[in-house]
């Protein structure tokens, strides 16, 4: 059994509703070719509206940052777009699909339309250059401008992100900084050309809780004070609850929820999400009144190999709900509520 | 055969396993300077009690963990394991004592020789404990398999088959090998995803009611130590700052930075949001820690005293300790 076909792609007129910034459709970005192909996004389905933060939450090798970096437009051979739509309004108002843009397109879209903070921090940033002249060539690669006013913007930049000392922190190496220092620095390049969309791959994964709290607290400022659209990578559902309007739930390679933070933490929807809000640790819930610990709800089994999908439901091998038709073919997104949708036939089943 | 005899965790006698007093480590760092990593640290672990050890990267924990087993030398202090005093013991007679304690690593990539099969990797560990070789030992591993949730088909095959949480599964089947009475977890569940670490935390806690087995649980997320460890130590650049059962310093913290911890942690519940960001600032250079309170330059309630004396460690009654100058008698808050 396979599901109807889907129209393809190119055939659709490149419309987005008002309020939405991206509209991620049908995105397929995979490696390689053959049955060696690796699925890493498989039809990920997703809408940012603009002024608000989405995380998109899911275990590791879930497809999070191939994401990210498709929107980006930084696929690189053996991946590429396989299908599907990156819908984006830039600041003109003008909708185009990001999927199709060539790179020179991409060069007035990164910076000042989508900026990224990459999942390693070390690795974009320049050991060999002065934080305060890293972000001064961002700035400087977009606008004409005089080395003073150059200087001024670098410096208000920093003290927009609560770097004490901004005069002479910019010229300090990134090695000089603490990793949440450095954090801060990566953030205020991002927003060097005033982005109307920030793309963050876990700008907190590798940060001690405290110091995770201020980021995460700077961010959620920025993100409200500036207008800005957020997309926030994580795997943390805790992070999650702290920072995001909205969550996307992705599970090998496709969006299996999305919905707004509140619903999808006290009525979630899909298996999955359920299982994982479940297993993840709350003392409050796991530990009995005589103190004795309850077991935890843990997932059965492991993720599926991306390169070895299973045909229906790629959750179906773990989860309790399932029936033969989970197994058959891939559930398509359906709508369980106004701006709450499910990848899953057996919802009612719970 | 049979895995190690369950001690009746309510018959145990009442002198703890470990007895950690005034425990100091210090590393040379270029120049000659001084490392602070732990600086006098006690630490009591009751027989088949799991004690969690939280502090920020960089606070003490897996040198204080190195450190009891002696896989690193303690510049100073002195540990009592079941009556003996280890720090004492001859590399000879550590030889013996090693087998009782055993380590889990957080890496379950590295921590497993990729050359070897998940039964020589066991064997390996087998063999200080002088099994014979052939059936018995064979055995024996598909014992320790079945006790981890594997199963003997497992056996042939090489780490790099297995997922991350199998990896750990087989990490902790090495560590019980030798039928250990003591073991330090290290981070045992930070490398894996929520699903798993589930999976994993479900059998540790199985493994210590049926072997009886002490543990130091090492871990920077307070959500798993809070749910995993029946008591609580927190650490702050090389000391222990608080220290008490997990409910009482998850519920009620009483040291200002056991609060911003606490504080800190993202809870998976958008309702339960935090407004303010509870502590500012970095954690200063074990090299140079600050006088006095280690703690006072980022603490929102420090004093001018707080930089005169280190604040002992101690006993507000209840099995609570504290090292804080403010929290007096009872731990009532000066
Ligand atoms: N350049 C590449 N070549 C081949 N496979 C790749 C490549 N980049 C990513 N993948 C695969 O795509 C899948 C998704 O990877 P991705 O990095 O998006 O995961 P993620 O959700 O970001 O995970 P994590 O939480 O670990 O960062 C993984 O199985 C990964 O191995
Ligand atoms: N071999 C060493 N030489 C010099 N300094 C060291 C050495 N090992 C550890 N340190 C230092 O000792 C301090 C304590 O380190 P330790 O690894 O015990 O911290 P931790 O609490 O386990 O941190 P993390 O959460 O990052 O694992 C750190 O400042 C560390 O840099
Ligand atoms: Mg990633
Ligand atoms: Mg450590």
């Amino acid at each position: 059994m396979t599901p109807a076909a889907a129209p393809s792609a190119s055939s659709q007129p490149d419309v987005l509703p008002e309020g939405i910034l991206l509209r991620v459709d049908g995105l397929k970005t995979h490696f390689g070719t053959g049955n060696r192909t690796a699925k890493a996004v498989d039809g990920v389905t997703f809408s940012l509206p603009r002024g608000r933060t989405v995380a998109v939450v899911g275990e590791s090798g879930s497809g999070k940052s191939v994401t990210s970096l498709s929107i980006m437009g930084l696929i690189a051979p053996p991946g590429r777009i396989a299908g599907g739509r990156i819908l984006h309004r830039d600041r003109e108002g003008r909708v185009r699909d990001l999927a199709r843009l060539t790179n020179a397109d991409f060069r007035h879209i990164r910076g000042p339309e989508i900026a990224m903070i990459f999942q390693e921090p070390m690795t974009s940033l320049n050991p060999l250059m002065t934080v305060g002249e890293q972000i001064g060539e961002m700035i400087a690669l977009h606008e004409r401008i005089s080395r003073g006013d150059l200087r001024r913007r670098v410096v208000e930049l920093l003290k927009k992100v609560e770097i004490p000392a901004a005069e002479s922190r910019a010229d300090d190496y990134p090695h000089q900084m603490s990793g949440g220092m450095r954090q801060r620095a990566m953030i205020a390049m991002a927003l060097a050309c005033t982005p109307q969309l920030l793309i963050a791959d876990e700008p907190t994964t590798a940060l001690d809780v405290t110091i995770q709290a201020q980021i995460l607290e700077l961010m959620r400022r920025l993100q409200a004070d500036m207008g800005m659209s957020m997309l926030f990578i994580t795997h943390n559902l805790g992070v999650v609850a702290e920072i995001a309007h909205e969550v996307v739930v992705m599970y090998a390679g496709r969006v299996v929820e999305q919905a707004p933070a509140e619903t999808l933490f006290g009525r979630p929807s899909h298996p999955y999400t359920r299982a994982l809000l479940a297993s993840t640790p709350d003392p409050d819930r796991d530990i009995a009144a005589d103190g004795s610990r309850r077991p935890l709800a843990a997932i059965p089994g492991f993720v599926p190999s991306i390169t070895n999908l299973p045909p229906g439901c790629a959750f179906a091998p773990r989860c309790p709900l399932a029936a033969q038709a989970c197994r058959e073919s891939p559930p398509e997104l359906t709508t369980v509520a106004p701006g709450h949708v499910a990848r899953c036939i057996r919802m009612e089943a719970a | 055969m049979t895995i190690a005899v369950a001690r009746d965790v309510d018959q145990a006698p009442a002198t703890p396993l470990i007895e950690v007093r005034g425990l100091v480590k210090h590393f040379y760092a270029p120049g000659g300077r001084i490392v602070h990593a732990v600086e006098d640290v006690d630490l009591t672990i009751g027989r088949g009690r799991i004690v969690g050890l939280v502090g920020e990267s960089g606070s003490g924990k897996t040198t204080v963990g190195r450190t009891l087993l002696r896989l690193i030398e303690p510049t100073g202090g002195r540990m009592s394991f079941d009556g003996t005093d280890v720090f004492a013991l001859s590399a000879r007679e550590m030889r013996q004592w090693r087998r009782r304690m055993q380590i889990i690593f957080q890496d379950p990539f590295s921590s497993l020789n990729p050359r070897l099969t998940i039964r020589a990797i066991i064997a390996e560990a087998l063999d200080t404990r002088g099994y014979a070789k052939g059936r018995a030992r064979l055995d024996r591993t598909v014992e320790l398999l079945e006790l981890v949730g594997l199963s003997a088909d497992h056996a042939s095959r090489y780490p790099h088959e297995f997922s991350g949480g199998q990896r750990q599964r087989i990490g902790i089947a090495r560590a019980l090998a030798v039928e250990p009475d003591f073991i330090v977890a290290d981070e045992p569940v930070s490398a894996l995803d929520v699903s798993i670490q589930a999976q994993v935390l479900n059998l540790m806690e199985d493994l210590r009611r049926r072997l009886g087995l002490t543990m130091l649980f090492i871990s920077h997320d307070l959500s798993v130590i809070a749910y995993a460890c029946d008591e609580i130590v927190v650490m702050y650049l090389g000391r222990v700052m608080e220290r008490g059962s997990s409910r009482d310093v998850r519920i009620a913290p009483l040291h200002p930075y056991s609060q911003a911890l606490i504080a800190a942690a993202p809870v998976p519940d958008p309702s339960r949001r935090r407004v303010h960001v509870p502590l500012g600032g970095d954690i200063p250079s074990p090299i140079a820690p600050p006088s006095g309170c280690v703690f006072r330059t980022r603490c929102p309630k420090a004093l001018p005293a707080c930089a005169e004396t280190v604040p002992p460690l101690t006993d507000v009654g209840q099995g609570r300790f504290v090292a804080c100058l403010r929290v007096g008698a009872g731990g009532v808050s000066l």
